[in-house]
This record gives structure tokens, C-alpha cells and sequence, in this order.
């Protein structure tokens, strides 16, 4: 099978991932596409080591793994403090934070 | 595969990261098994004890780097490199820019600590007695009566001091995407962590996640990219293969791209800056300007060893994309500062022109293939720039709002609540009158010799817009700096203004918005003091004498 059908389908996954964060309004969902980007991060790292012929790109592939377990720790920590304070985890309705115009 | 080769480690050149490192697990463990009262006063000692040694660590290595008078070392190396695929991997270089950059960081990390360590005269430090617990509830209560401490804080900071050493220290993207995570995760917790208006600070918390995990995706996919038309993950070998044409430049252009988003996301240029104001505002103040300084100088340090090491063929592609992003982030700062009435939003949008200035160095040298001031000159701007944000941002946290009762409450942010302070509390505004005058660039402040330094390198290697666009975008901030020191010392002028604000404020609609009374400042346990003292005078001394630092930064560099 031809390789460069794993690194087409990696770039579709990266971009569904990335219009997941874009689009979506929930935290949670927006960060499934965050996770969504990196593991097709790895897919593009493993075909390109099979194709390169050395092994960085799946050693580079275990680091990102884990790397994105942390990230999941964190971030999930992040995402239900938001929500048990507003009983919301939508991304709209943080919002005080932001330019405040000048009173004049 | 001839087997695995054991990799030479050159233990001290690792040393400082290891210490911060060690150190850092250190804080986990004394978490679980020391007792609560005695947690604070652990963690402050060995942070203090860690930060120290770190600098003891990295000047012997720059004692070793000066005597040999070389380029670079590596802190590991395979025995025999033909053999093995050891050595493109976890390759930690050491030279002068890692160096630098490392001291610079550590000393932030130091004197950050100190102010996240002091309890003012209120017995109350910036951060949160319980993270856990809902804003508002009962819980929180009980904890705040109880005087709880969040201590897991030293800890978080000296992960993400670790991650910022590595970040600059980086041969291979490989290390390069595990520095950047090992830095940005402590630092996303530490934003949501603050005691007040604990709201803004998990939304800062959240924003800022969101937006750094995306950036990071960003970044791996390019790294990815890259690795796919290079065959590498090591800078020196990415520069051999980019040398030669092999059919794949487009694949290459692509990862650079998004490799280059994700650090322009880290260092808070336009486009890429609209996270900044809001988490600096949110975040717990020691913490904003922990992040703002050390964040910058590790991120800044990583974007010109990727544009100076891993990619020095590729400017004639890619300097018009670093000139432009440099032209924005310089004009869309500085305008940005102009309008701001928060002191800790208007001193995040001066840190995004701040960038644009760094990057104007960066961008300068790139493709010409002549030997440029640019590194050099990106250290001196960042070592000015770190100075006064800390100092900064520590004031900032001791600037209160009064208390009913005649003590002191939050942090007294509005740039209204702060006329007059120069009559009430002179020492703080004069600090504060000098740290705006780093920002902008006036001569016998250290602010003045990093502009300098750095247009100096662009005009060197024929940026001249640059340096023009930078010169008058200076002027325009400065004229946002010297607007709240005239505030500051003569507050007559804008109580107009402050009138205004209450007579429409949130919109003319539900006006219960109390007259904001003027600030205070809360006395220090004595620590955030010598924070800003150390700050105020650097400030001034690299201002008046910068010779010495940068003789020895240009000395470290060759």
C-alpha cells in the first residue's frame, strides 16, 4: 500500500482536529480536537520514519504520547475547576476577560 | 543496528538543569510527607537553595566555555557517532546564548520566588489557600479561615523553570517539544491559581490552555513536517539537508510554518498575541510576571536557534514572513498600550511590542548569510526586558484597593486608582517611574541599551525599515508610559477622566460602580522589596555602565 495514503489521511485527521478547536463551543470537545491534532501528528511521524528509514520519527511519535497524557491531565483539572464554578464548560461563556473601552 | 551505545554525559554542563529539575521533584515529595506548617518555609528554602546553586552551576560552565574559547558543547555525546542514532537525540548544546539565557531565567525564577513567597502586611500571599475548592462556597471559606496554603506552587515554578533552561538549550526538535511542554503546563496551572477575583483567574487558566495545547499542536505537526523532507530531528543536520534540493522544499516551507506559529504564539507576536493581555490580567501577578520575563527570554532564545541553527538557508524564503510579523507585533503593541485603563493589561500589550522589537533583531540577520549582531543583541533586550517586568509586575502586586476597615484588599489594577501615588507612596512610584522608563527606552536605563542594541544589529544588516518602524513605535509607547508616571506624580490632571468612568461606567446601563477609590500600597514582608530594589537598580546600573554585561555576553557569544 502506498504510503503517502497514511500521510494524506494524517493531514485529514490534523484538520478535522484542528476546526474541531476552531469550531466547536465546549471546552471538553475543543480539546478532543487538540488530542485529535496530535495523534495525527503521530501518524504522519511513524509514516515518515518508515519512509525516512531511522527511527526518530517514532521515537519523537512515544515522546508526543506522552506528552499528551499530561496535557490531559492538566487541562481536564483546568476544564472541571471552570465547570463546577459556572456549571457551564462552554468556551462563550468565558468572557471576562477582555478589552474594556475607553469611558469618555 | 550495531546495539545501543552508551552516551557520554558531561554531567556539569547538565548540572544547572538538573538541579532545578531535582529540585522540582524534591517540592513533589515534601508535599506528601511534610507537615502542613512547616510545608511553606521547605519549599521557599529549597526553591531559594535550588535557584542559587543553578547559577553557582551555570558560572562554572561559563568559566569552562571562556577558558576553551569554543563554539559549543554538547552535554551528550555517543562514543563513536557513526555507529549509533544516539547522537542526534536528546541533544542538550551548551554555548554562550544557553548560557545567558540560563542565567537570565534562573535569576527571574529567583527574585519571582521571593515575591510568590511574600505575605505583605496582610498575611496573605497572591495565591489561592485551596485550588480545589468553588469560588465563592463554604469550602473556600473554611480553608481561608483556616490560613491553608497552596504550596504546590514552588514545585510548578521550578518545572516550568527546568523546561524554560532546556528550551533554550536545545540541539534537536525532539527536546525542543518536551522543553515547551515542561514549561507551558506548570505555567497553565499556576495561571488559575489566583486568592482574588478567582473567576478571571480560571478563565485566564482556560484560555490560556486551549490556546497553548493548540499552538504546541501546531508546532509538533510542523516538527513532523519537517522530519519528513529532512530525515532528521537534529538542527545541524536539518541545516545540511535544507542545503541541497530534494524535490520535497514545499513539505519543508510547510512544517517551518506552523513550527514557527507555535514559537510566535510563545513569544506573543501578532497574530499570535491575543491570549497575552487576557492571562496576564487573570493570572496570579507574581506568577504574570514570572511567565512574562522567563517565558519571553526561553522563547525568544529557541525562535534564533531555529532561525539561526536549524534553518540559516532558508531566509531568503522566510525573512519577509519574520519582517512582517516584527512590523505588526511592534505597531499593534504599541498602539494597544495607548488605550489600555488596567496596568496589568496595559503592561501585556507592552510586552507584545516589546516582542516586536526582539524580533526585529531576530529577523535582521536571517539571510544574509553574514555574521550579525542579532544574538547578541536579542540577550541584551531580553535581560533589560526581564529585569523591569518583574519589577513591574511585583509593584503591581503590592498596588491595593482599601478595605473597609482600614486594611488592604486586591490588587488596585484600574490605571485611575493609581493617580497620586507618587505623593502617597514615593518609593514605590519612583521604582515604578524607573521600570517605565526601561520599557521605553529613555538613555541611563537598561531599556535604552537593549533598543539600542537591537536596532543597532538591524540597521547592521541592512533592516533599515525595521529600525525605523521600531523607533517610532517606541515613541508611541512611550508616550503611553509617560502618560501613567504623569499620573502617578500629578493626578489633578486626569480626575476628569476618573469622574467620567463612574458617571458611565459599564455602559450607562446598572450604574452601582462605587467611585474607585485611590490605591494603597501594602507593606512587604521584605522580600517582593528586594525584588524590586534588585530590579530598579540592575535597571539603572546596565543603564549607566552596561560595558562590563556586554563585553562578557559578546565575549560568552564568540
Amino acid at each position: 500500500m502506498n504510503l503517502m495514503n497514511y500521510l494524506v489521511l494524517s493531514t485529514i485527521l490534523f484538520s478535522v482536529g484542528a476546526t474541531t478547536v476552531l469550531v466547536r463551543r465546549n471546552a471538553i470537545i475543543a480539546f478532543m480536537g487538540v488530542e485529535m491534532m496530535l495523534n495525527a501528528t503521530n501518524l504522519a511521524l511513524v509514516t515518515f520514519a518508515r519512509i525516512n528509514g531511522n527511527l526518530h520519527g517514532q521515537v519523537l511519535a512515544f515522546f508526543v504520547m506522552v506528552v499528551a497524557a499530561a496535557e490531559v491531565v492538566v487541562g481536564l483539572a483546568i476544564i472541571v475547576a471552570i465547570y463546577r464554578t459556572r456549571r457551564s464548560a462552554s468556551i462563550d461563556d468565558v468572557n471576562l476577560l477582555k478589552d474594556v473601552r475607553d469611558p469618555a | 543496528m550495531t546495539g545501543f551505545d552508551t552516551p557520554q554525559v558531561d554531567w556539569a554542563l547538565v548540572a544547572p538543569v538538573l538541579i532545578v529539575l531535582g529540585a522540582a521533584v524534591v517540592g513533589v515529595l515534601l508535599e506528601a510527607f511534610v507537615p502542613a506548617a512547616a510545608r511553606r518555609v521547605a519549599q521557599l528554602g529549597v526553591s531559594v537553595t535550588a535557584s542559587v546553586a543553578a547559577l553557582g552551576a551555570i558560572g562554572w560552565s561559563w568559566h569552562r566555555l571562556n577558558g576553551i574559547d569554543g563554539t559549543a558543547l554538547y552535554a551528550m555525546v555517543t562514543p563513536d557517532s557513526l555507529t549509533g542514532f544516539a547522537a542526534p537525540l536528546g541533544a542538550l548544546v551548551v554555548d554562550g546564548m544557553t548560557l545567558v539565557s540560563q542565567a537570565i531565567v534562573v535569576v527571574v525564577a529567583l527574585l519571582s520566588v521571593l515575591v510568590m513567597a511574600d505575605r505583605t502586611a496582610s498575611r496573605e500571599d497572591a495565591f489561592t489557600p485551596m485550588v480545589s475548592a468553588v469560588p465563592g462556597s463554604q469550602y473556600e471559606q473554611l480553608a481561608t479561615s483556616r490560613r491553608m496554603q497552596q504550596t504546590e506552587v514552588y514545585p510548578l515554578v521550578l518545572f516550568a523553570t527546568g523546561g524554560m533552561m532546556v528550551f533554550s538549550a536545545t540541539a534537536d526538535l525532539l527536546t525542543m517539544f518536551v522543553a515547551l511542554e515542561v514549561l507551558s503546563l506548570p505555567l497553565y496551572l499556576l495561571s488559575g491559581m489566583a486568592r482574588r477575583r478567582r473567576l478571571q483567574s480560571q478563565e485566564a487558566s482556560l484560555k490560556y490552555f486551549l490556546l497553548g495545547s493548540f499552538a504546541s499542536a501546531l508546532f509538533i505537526f510542523g516538527a513532523a513536517l519537517i522530519y519528513g523532507s529532512t530525515g532528521s530531528l537534529s538542527f545541524t543536520e536539518i541545516a545540511a539537508a535544507t542545503v541541497s534540493p530534494n524535490g520535497l522544499e514545499k513539505l519543508l516551507l510547510v512544517g517551518v510554518l506552523l513550527l514557527m506559529v507555535g514559537l510566535f504564539f510563545k513569544v506573543g507576536a501578532v497574530p499570535f498575541h491575543l491570549w497575552t493581555p487576557d492571562v496576564y490580567q487573570g493570572a496570579p501577578t507574581p506568577i504574570t510576571g514570572f511567565m512574562a520575563a522567563g517565558t519571553k527570554v526561553a522563547a525568544f532564545v529557541a525562535l534564533v536557534r531555529v532561525v539561526y541553527v536549524m534553518l540559516p538557508g532558508m531566509g531568503w524564503d522566510l525573512a519577509v514572513l519574520v519582517w512582517t510579523v516584527a512590523i505588526a507585533t511592534m505597531v499593534v503593541g504599541s498602539v494597544a498600550v495607548l488605550v489600555q485603563n488596567d496596568i496589568k493589561r496595559l503592561l501585556a500589550y507592552s510586552s507584545v511590542a516589546h516582542a516586536g522589537f526582539v524580533l526585529t533583531a531576530v529577523a535582521a540577520g536571517w539571510g544574509t548569510g553574514d555574521k550579525t549582531d542579532g544574538p547578541w543583541a536579542v540577550l541584551v533586550y531580553l535581560l533589560a526586558y526581564a529585569l523591569a517586568t518583574v519589577g513591574a509586575f511585583t509593584i503591581v502586586a503590592l498596588v491595593r484597593e482599601r478595605s473597609a476597615d482600614g486594611g488592604t484588599t486586591g490588587e488596585a489594577t484600574a490605571l485611575s486608582q493609581w493617580a497620586g501615588l507618587g505623593r502617597t507612596n514615593p518609593v514605590i512610584a519612583g521604582c515604578f517611574t524607573v521600570f517605565l522608563l526601561s520599557f521605553a527606552g529613555i538613555p541611563l536605563t537598561a531599556g535604552f541599551v537593549g533598543k539600542f542594541a537591537v536596532f543597532a544589529a538591524a540597521v547592521q544588516a541592512g533592516a533599515w525599515p525595521l529600525a525605523l518602524v521600531g523607533v517610532l513605535a517606541s515613541a508611541v509607547a512611550a508616550f503611553a508610559y509617560f502618560k501613567v508616571i504623569v499620573l502617578m506624580y500629578f493626578p489633578g490632571r486626569d480626575a476628569k477622566v476618573e469622574d467620567a468612568e463612574i458617571n458611565t461606567g459599564a455602559g450607562g446601563a446598572t450604574v452601582t460602580m462605587a467611585r474607585p477609590k485611590a490605591a494603597t500600597v501594602v507593606a512587604t514582608q521584605g522580600w517582593a522589596a528586594v525584588t524590586i530594589g534588585v530590579c530598579a537598580l540592575l535597571s539603572v546600573l546596565l543603564g549607566i555602565l552596561p560595558g562590563g554585561v556586554l563585553t562578557a555576553i559578546n565575549n560568552i557569544l564568540l
